[in-house]
């Protein structure tokens, strides 16, 4: 395998909803910050790869229109993943083995604030059996959460305690989103939103977007003092129906973890994306995390962020910055995609 | 017996609040009174209408506003003859891409008061508003274009942006 490394990591603060700025204008400062801090000028890039979805902007070709903040002139090798853009870092990394280019920019943006994404996320479902029901998102989460609960291992205490721990560590992110604190006492006392899942068990709405310049070898080690090394990088995917597989695991989490090399060794932190508390104790869990993580999402996660799309490559560019930093030496970073941790990215990042 | 089923319908729909962003909100407050704002690229100078934030080429934020003429030259454009369901226009129609004086790219609109066998390339035409009392932050503030009666401008002088 090429050595391969985040060199550079950009992002929008995320906000509620940007009703000024439309995607590219999100977009444009966030690329030029990545490109910047990189040294590596657009025409040096050898591959662009982006994250979005058309369901978002509610319009066809959204990702097509994002190009105008990246200047596609003279024409560039461009791919899209209509996925979150940590599964464009993927193909940009495996774009980057073939040997022939030596730096990729990968960005994603996503405005929820457009439509109304508890909705939206029902058409990820299967459109015969389960869509004409409309369950919303918050709802299928919380068939995720009662399965966890039910298996006996985890509380609603615990998944709290991943609240509060998240709006503790957001009050020294400036890019998060909801930072109020949170009383675990008082939390628990409130009614359910969809029972198990109370509202400080779901994740805020948010625009966001975010960009990394990934590059490989010697030209990784002149962009960056200290380049964040992909060590390991493997996603897995499991069946969508959700009845056909068990929601209070998850199987692909670990599997990933395994072929990204994630299941040895300690980790100076763990950035995991998971909207929902519980999410985050069912991927503690499959990922066997224990104690392993001697910092948990300082970022505080989707939980305080939740640009759609954006979310799981912010994760790889939190614990890549910690990295660059010198804040880190091991990092381990996640993305999920899909209903209920159907897809799960993992990915291993170290310094020299 | 059971009855097979062959297919379902699912009715889907989904609503947004649309933001235009901050560019094209300057170009369709502009509308609203009567003029047609571009803006132009500070790295290349080129200068776009309707303006996005951005120029596509170089990747750059397009901060100045350009005054635009709402005259132009027809650069390009189709005769429609097949009718679409809700159209307000009755064909055939030509649907033209106007290069306003002073823009580098061509708004797209209808062009009307001229037979459809008559629209070339090249042709000078102009915008028609709706009555001041009519306008509003939208491209239905320009009715349509037509011909100025002004001589052709010549291939090469809008060739770069058809
Ligand atoms: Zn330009």
């Amino acid at each position: 395998m090429r050595d391969v490394a985040v060199v550079s990591f950009a992002q929008a603060p995320s906000v509620r909803a940007d009703q000024l700025r439309n995607e590219v204008e999100i977009l444009m400062p966030v690329v030029a910050e990545a490109l910047g801090r990189s040294g590596i000028s657009k025409h040096e890039i050898g591959f662009t790869c982006s994250g979005s979805s058309d369901y978002l902007a509610g319009q066809p070709f959204s990702f097509v229109m994002a190009l105008d903040a990246v200047g596609a002139w003279p024409p560039m090798a461009e791919s899209h993943v209509e996925m979150d853009g940590a599964w464009a870092l993927y193909e940009a990394w495996a774009r980057l083995q073939h040997g022939d280019i030596d730096s990729a920019l990968v960005y994603a943006f996503g405005k929820s604030s457009m439509g109304d994404i508890a909705e939206l996320l029902t058409l990820q479902l299967d459109p015969y059996s389960v869509v004409p029901l409309w369950p919303d998102a918050v709802s299928v989460a919380a068939l995720q959460a009662r399965a966890m609960l039910d298996g006996g291992h985890h509380s609603e205490r615990d998944m709290a305690a991943v609240a509060a721990r998240s709006r503790r560590d957001a009050a020294s992110n400036p890019n998060a989103q909801v930072r109020t604190p949170l009383d675990e006492a008082a939390a628990l006392a409130e009614p359910c939103i969809v029972s198990p899942l109370r509202e400080h068990d779901c994740p805020p709405v948010s625009d966001g977007a975010a960009a990394i310049v990934l590059a490989a070898g010697e030209r990784a080690r002149q962009a960056c003092a200290r380049p964040a090394w992909i060590r390991g990088i493997d996603h897995r995917i499991e069946p969508a129906s959700l009845g056909a597989r068990d929601l209070a695991t998850s199987q692909s989490a670990a599997l990933a973890a395994r072929h990204a090399g994630a299941l040895g060794g300690a980790f100076d932190v763990a950035e995991i994306h998971a909207p929902f508390t519980h999410q985050e104790l069912i991927l503690r869990d499959a990922l066997g995390l224990g104690d392993r993580a001697t910092a948990m999402n300082p970022s505080g996660g989707a939980l305080v962020a939740n640009p759609v799309m954006v979310a799981g490559l912010i994760r790889i560019g939190e614990a890549a910055q910690r990295i660059i930093d010198g804040r880190a030496r091991r990092a381990l970073a996640h993305a999920t995609s899909g209903p209920c941790l159907q897809q799960n990215l993992v990915c291993v990042l170290e310094a020299d | 017996m059971s009855e097979q089923v062959y297919g379902i319908k699912v009715p889907i729909r989904l609503d947004y609040t649309y933001v235009v962003g901050t560019a094209p909100a300057r170009f369709l407050r502009g509308l609203a009174q009567g003029k047609i704002v571009g803006q132009r690229c500070p790295s290349c100078a080129k200068v776009y209408v309707p303006p996005r934030g951005s120029c596509p080429t170089c990747g750059v934020p397009t901060r100045d506003d350009v005054a635009l003429s709402d005259k132009g030259i027809v650069t390009t454009f189709c005769v429609v003859n097949i009718p679409f369901a809700g159209s307000a226009v009755k064909a055939p129609y030509v649907s033209a891409s106007v290069l306003l004086d002073g823009a580098d790219i061509p708004l797209f609109h209808l062009l009307q008061e001229v037979a459809t066998e008559d629209v070339r390339m090249g042709m000078r035409v102009e915008a028609v508003w709706v009555p001041n009392d009519e306008l509003q932050p939208s491209m239905n503030s320009i009715r349509y274009f037509r011909p100025t009666g002004e001589p052709d401008a010549p291939f090469e002088s809008f060739k770069e942006h058809l």
